[in-house]
């Protein structure tokens, strides 16, 4: 692989990326990359975001040794990177600090956000409550009734909640429905995305404002074991907890890089949302990148038991990481990733979120196969909380 | 000369203003599409523009999102709306066409096998809504080539610089947003599309179409005394969505018949 300093100026990984936008847009993400290209050089700014990463968010956040769980697989060690243990309980909080403090400096004063799972929207109604925002987060109705604890943490943190009717009624709709309404009321409205997809600057400022997770852990893994991991292994919806640990790991090369997509019910059941493993290149939300799409370039309905994985697309930086192999991308099924949930709960005392509990079921699969002396270090990018109501039901427990 | 340059240069001789509907191809019916094309120019159309269905209509209001749905829920594809166009031609070889929608079907079918298709079909124009100059120079090579226009939004929020890269980049003619959203959700500043009108003419010499928030005869004629031509879609899809499939004929063309009156006045 050659100098890594991707995208170019106008957002492409190689064949991804882009801004594929209607004109209505352009303006606005041209003012939004020129103040972010200001922004991520001002010597202040970045220091008022480290600032508030340490003092609000609680970073850095701690690598734990999984060695109860690692000594009864038999084989490679696991490190768990703990992004669950950041203020709102997952790593969305990173990006969404980020492009707050940029909202602000922009003098936005209405925040609009998309979520899934819900963790996004609650980390962007947290910091609109913090910095004295109006915030407004559109959430698929199917979402909606899939993580009503979270659609209430939204309301007490002050923002609106809007049901998304339209299309599937997920995360993807959501994400149009919060570009609608940025085209319609761009003057004074910030959108803040959830993950490294959409148009550029967005798959190139959210993975910035995420690599502070790789960048804690090259400094971390050499306290621990004297040494970088040998693979590093994070769950892939958008794909922003992935690019924020593998980005300062990309040059170098001896470290594998593990992407790991929702299998849901099996590849093979098209019931899935794995679209690196099972998808093909195309255009949706404003770059290009692989989609999970019918013979007629309609996006299909995508299934993860983890809400957060849900998303028929992919960020376009692993697209090209994909393409140029030096990212490798896999599946687990909601039944691996339950199994993997359950496990790190008993034998860790550490309730993973759905998403992660996907990282960590991988891990679980290669681990044994590997000599003692190797090192994973699985993201783990949020807590399990906002899971309960989900997991209880699989279990066929009422709560 | 293409039919959509040899279309405005008669409307200039004739001092007449072209009227540009839009329908969703495939909505509500299948068979829908077909006659109410031919109605629409019974009506007075000009020149007509037939919408893609898209499962992500990230540009689009809730009336042409439900449209799109509705089509979809039909099973329409792109090569049902080149078949479409190819009916249509059978009756029709004067009315240019032109198809909107986004990329992904386009790219899903491949670039070159459907500007390929597209020329056969007869189709005159695209406009590829999540194609900006910059992201598809292959895409409008190909059209180029093939004889097929390749038309480009503006925006109120565009700069002359933007406005001068689509001026070089598109043909046929501009497709000028009167307000900022989405389709359908505002009604028409003709005001400020007059003071912004300036800005455009001084850039190119392509005929000029004005669209998004057009509903009556009262805006169309506004908009007709400043631009080239005038766009209707919102109000035709909302005009097919009440009447159902069996009165969607008569109704789009009672519809556009006050406002070519009005244009003509
Ligand atoms: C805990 C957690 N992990 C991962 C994700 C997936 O997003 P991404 O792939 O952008 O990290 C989500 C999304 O909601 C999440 O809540």
């Amino acid at each position: 692989m050659q100098m890594y300093d991707l995208p170019d100026p106008r957002g492409h990984f190689g064949p991804y990326g882009g801004v594929f936008v209607a004109e209505t847009l352009s303006h606005a993400l041209d003012e939004l990359r020129d103040a972010y290209e200001r922004c991520r050089r001002d010597a202040a700014f970045m220091a008022e975001f480290h600032y508030e990463l340490k003092h609000y968010v609680g970073r850095p956040s701690p690598v734990y040794h999984a060695k109860r769980w690692s000594a009864a697989l038999g084989g490679a060690q696991i490190f768990l990177k703990r992004e669950d243990l950041n203020h709102t309980g997952a790593h969305k909080i990173n990006n969404t600090i980020g492009q707050a403090l940029l909202a602000r400096h922009m003098g936005k004063k209405r925040v609009i956000a998309e979520t899934g799972a819900g963790m996004h929207g609650v980390a962007a109604a947290t910091v609109a409550a913090r910095f004295g925002m109006k915030c407004v987060v559109y959430m698929g109705s199917e979402d909606i009734k899939r993580q009503a604890q979270n659609v209430y943490r939204m309301k007490l943190l002050g923002a609106e909640v809007v049901p998304v009717e339209s299309g599937s009624k997920t995360l993807k709709d959501a994400l149009n429905e919060a570009m609608r309404d940025w085209v319609t009321n761009v003057e004074d409205t910030f959108y803040i995305l959830g993950t490294v997809a959409g148009p550029h600057p967005y798959p190139m400022m959210v993975r910035d404002f995420q690599s502070v997770i790789g960048e804690e852990c090259k400094l971390q893994m050499p306290e621990m074991i004297g040494r970088q991991p040998d693979a590093v292994i994070a769950c892939v919806g958008g794909g922003s907890n992935a690019m924020g640990i593998f980005y300062p790991y990309i040059k170098d090369e001896k470290v594998r890089l593990i992407g790991v997509e929702a299998a849901g019910e099996g590849l093979a059941s098209g019931k899935h949302a794995a679209s690196l493993c099972a998808g093909t290149p195309g255009v949706l939300h404003g770059n290009r990148t692989y989609l999970l799409q019918d013979a007629n370039g309609q996006i299909t309905e995508t299934h993860s038991v983890s809400a957060g994985l849900d998303y028929p697309g992919v960020g376009p930086e692993h697209a090209w990481l994909k393409d140029q192999h030096r990212a490798e991308y896999v599946a687990i099924t909601d039944d691996e990733a339950l199994k993997a949930f359950s496990d790190l709960c008993r034998l860790e005392g550490i309730i993973p979120a759905l998403e992660s509990a996907h990282a960590v079921a991988y891990a679980v699969k290669i681990a044994p196969s590997m000599p003692k002396e190797k090192a994973l270090l699985v993201n783990l990018s949020g807590r399990g909380d906002k899971d309960m109501q989900t997991v209880a039901e699989r279990m066929g427990i009422k709560l | 000369m293409s039919r959509i340059a040899g279309r405005f240069a008669e409307l200039k001789a004739a001092g007449r203003k072209a009227l540009i509907p839009y329908v969703t191809a495939g909505d509500p019916l299948k068979a829908s599409t077909v006659p109410l094309l031919h109605g629409m120019v019974e009506a007075g159309s000009d020149i007509l523009e037939i919408g893609v269905p898209f499962s992500d209509p990230m540009a689009d209001g809730p009336a042409i999102q439900r449209a799109s749905e509705r089509a979809l829920k039909n099973g329409i594809g792109l090569s049902d709306v080149l078949g479409f166009v190819k009916t249509f031609r059978e009756k029709d070889n004067l009315t240019p066409v032109v198809l909107m929608g986004y990329a992904n079907p386009i790219e899903a079918m491949g670039v070159e096998k459907f500007v390929a298709a597209a020329k056969v079909a007869g189709v005159d124009g695209v406009i590829v809504v999540d194609y900006p100059p910059e992201e598809c120079g292959p895409f409008a090579d190909l059209c180029g080539k093939a004889g097929i226009d390749c038309i480009f939004l503006l925006a109120p929020t565009s700069t002359d610089a933007r406005i001068r890269e689509v001026a070089r980049a598109g043909t046929g003619y501009l497709y000028y947003v009167s307000l900022k959203g989405v389709t359908g959700v505002k009604s028409v500043d003709v005001a400020e599309v007059a003071a912004q009108l300036p800005r455009l003419r001084a850039a190119s010499k392509l005929p000029i179409g004005v669209g998004f928030g057009i509903r009556d005869a009262e805006s169309a004629l506004a908009i007709s005394k400043i631009a080239d031509a005038v766009i209707i879609g919102t109000r035709i899809v909302q005009e097919i969505e009440s009447a159902g499939a069996e009165h969607a004929v008569a109704r789009v063309k009672a519809l556009l018949a006050p406002i070519r009156k009005a244009l003509d006045s």
